[in-house]
């Protein structure tokens, strides 16, 4: 290519411009969780609503069956899972739905940077603001349903540890139906079945707490669950994302 | 670097209606490429299809040559798409939503690039004010500082001059016809009448037009 032809040189000069990416993937990360999180903080309500569900919900139970600490003491497990589950799946419909009226959806799927990477940050933050606070909650309503206090910190960590594979594998779901306008219900459908297995062992290990019998068997399959998780739902995610968008 | 865009007997069908069929494009660098045509005619369609993100479209996309599907880390690496919607999150600030999108395309994080981005585009004295307080206008323009912002060969532009006000829109055009010169490559949809240029190019759709006027 000979210098001295001024067109290709200058073409060259102004490519040069032009960069690509320079930062890593981490500082993408890290600043989607960083935004992730202002954002959420500005809009308290959406954090707080299922935190006032999961908080109702445990209210109401002793009064509309029974104030018999035994009685209540025997579903309470099962009861602060089941309405925690509810609670966190109700916050999941708005986990991308605002990013996708807003146009900023279609800029991370057109990001340069691993989208899987990307959408677990966004899960982290929902988890970190719906799953965390629900289950440091927990045991505080577990004092109104006369939960034996030896089994507190197990239902805190149950649910802490179920929770996050709660918010994974809801993500794939709300990732599906971020497209539809009225993706709530069909959201519902689609995770309920796949968050089964969560419930049984996180009420499981609160169960095996109350008995006294050993919690780490339970816990260690929510481990294991989470791991799987977390493994396989960012590429599920993606994935769906992409679905979603291309429809 | 070279910067071409192929694409090769594009096709593309919604509800039992051909868009458009046997469209083949090539966009060199130094070009703008003004994609025409009446509501519904598919230019949205065909932008997104451009830049990568629609799948459900017959024909072959070619960037650099190399086939778009075994070259799209490098073809997104140089893409700047500006949507429909403006991709502003009314919560954050302007300064905020750039700081994002700078960390997203892998810029280094430079607060005096943002602010010089956002002078750019006149909205010196609204930084850090909340982009839902912002008028629409004001909101395009905080997306239109990436233009700014993020120094990308290929520019994908959806519409990008709604909302905007004349001063904007001849600055906005100017700012189209420099980056061209520059060595770089404009897509744009838009209903303003771009001033003619050695470096435009139209390409129009119609109802089920399958002649592109290339």
């Amino acid at each position: 290519m000979p210098n001295s032809d001024p067109h290709l040189a200058r073409e060259r000069d102004a490519v040069s411009l032009f960069g690509e990416p320079e930062g890593g993937a981490g500082v993408a990360i890290r600043a989607t969780l960083k935004r992730d999180l202002v954002l959420l903080m500005r809009r308290r309500s959406e954090v707080l609503n299922p935190l006032v569900f999961f908080a109702l919900v445990i209210t109401l139970f002793p009064i509309g069956i029974s104030p018999d600490p035994e009685l209540l003491a025997t579903i309470a497990p099962g009861l602060l899972w089941v309405a925690a589950l509810l609670a966190a799946l109700l916050s999941l419909d708005s986990l991308f739905r605002s990013d996708y009226e807003d146009g900023s959806l279609e800029q991370l799927l057109l990001s340069p940077h691993p989208l899987p990477a990307l959408a677990l940050a966004k899960v982290a933050v929902h988890w970190l603001l719906t799953g965390l606070p629900l289950a440091l909650m927990a045991p505080v309503l577990g004092i109104m349903l006369a939960l034996p206090a030896g089994s507190y910190a197990v239902l805190a960590l149950s649910l802490a540890l179920g929770s996050a594979s709660l918010s994974l594998i809801g993500a794939i779901g709300a990732a599906l139906t971020v497209g539809l306008s009225r993706g709530g219900v069909l959201l519902s459908l689609l995770v309920l079945p796949l968050y089964i297995p969560v419930l049984i062992f996180g009420a499981g290990a609160v169960q095996a707490a109350i008995f006294g019998e050993g919690v780490a068997a339970h816990l260690a399959i929510l481990g294991a669950l989470l791991a799987v998780a977390l493994i396989l739902a960012p590429w599920a995610i993606a994935a769906s994302l992409r679905i979603s968008i291309n429809g | 670097m070279s910067l071409r865009l192929q694409a090769r007997k594009l096709a593309c069908e919604r509800d039992d209606r051909w868009l458009f069929k046997d469209l083949d494009l090539d966009i060199h660098a130094g070009e703008i490429v003004r994609v025409e045509g009446p509501n519904g005619s598919g230019k949205t369609t065909l932008l997104k299809i451009l830049s990568g993100q629609l799948a459900d479209f017959d024909g072959e996309l070619y960037w650099n040559e190399h086939p778009m599907r075994r070259t799209r880390q490098d073809f997104l690496a140089n893409l700047l798409y500006l949507g429909h919607a403006p991709g502003v999150k009314a919560a954050l600030t302007p300064l905020e939503n750039l700081a994002w999108y700078q960390a997203l395309a892998g810029e280094p994080d430079d607060e005096a690039a943002r602010f010089a981005a956002l002078a750019a585009v006149g909205l010196v004295g609204f930084e850090d004010l909340p982009a839902g307080q912002l008028s629409a206008g004001q909101q395009r323009r905080v997306a239109l500082a990436r233009l700014e912002l993020i120094p990308r060969a290929l520019w994908v532009l959806d519409e990008p001059f709604t909302a905007i006000d004349r001063d904007g829109v001849a600055a906005l055009e100017a700012r189209l016809v420099a980056h061209a010169r520059r060595g770089g490559c404009v897509l744009v949809t838009t209903h303003h009448e771009l001033a003619d240029s050695p470096a435009l190019r139209r390409i129009r759709l119609g109802q089920g037009a399958r002649d592109a006027e290339l």
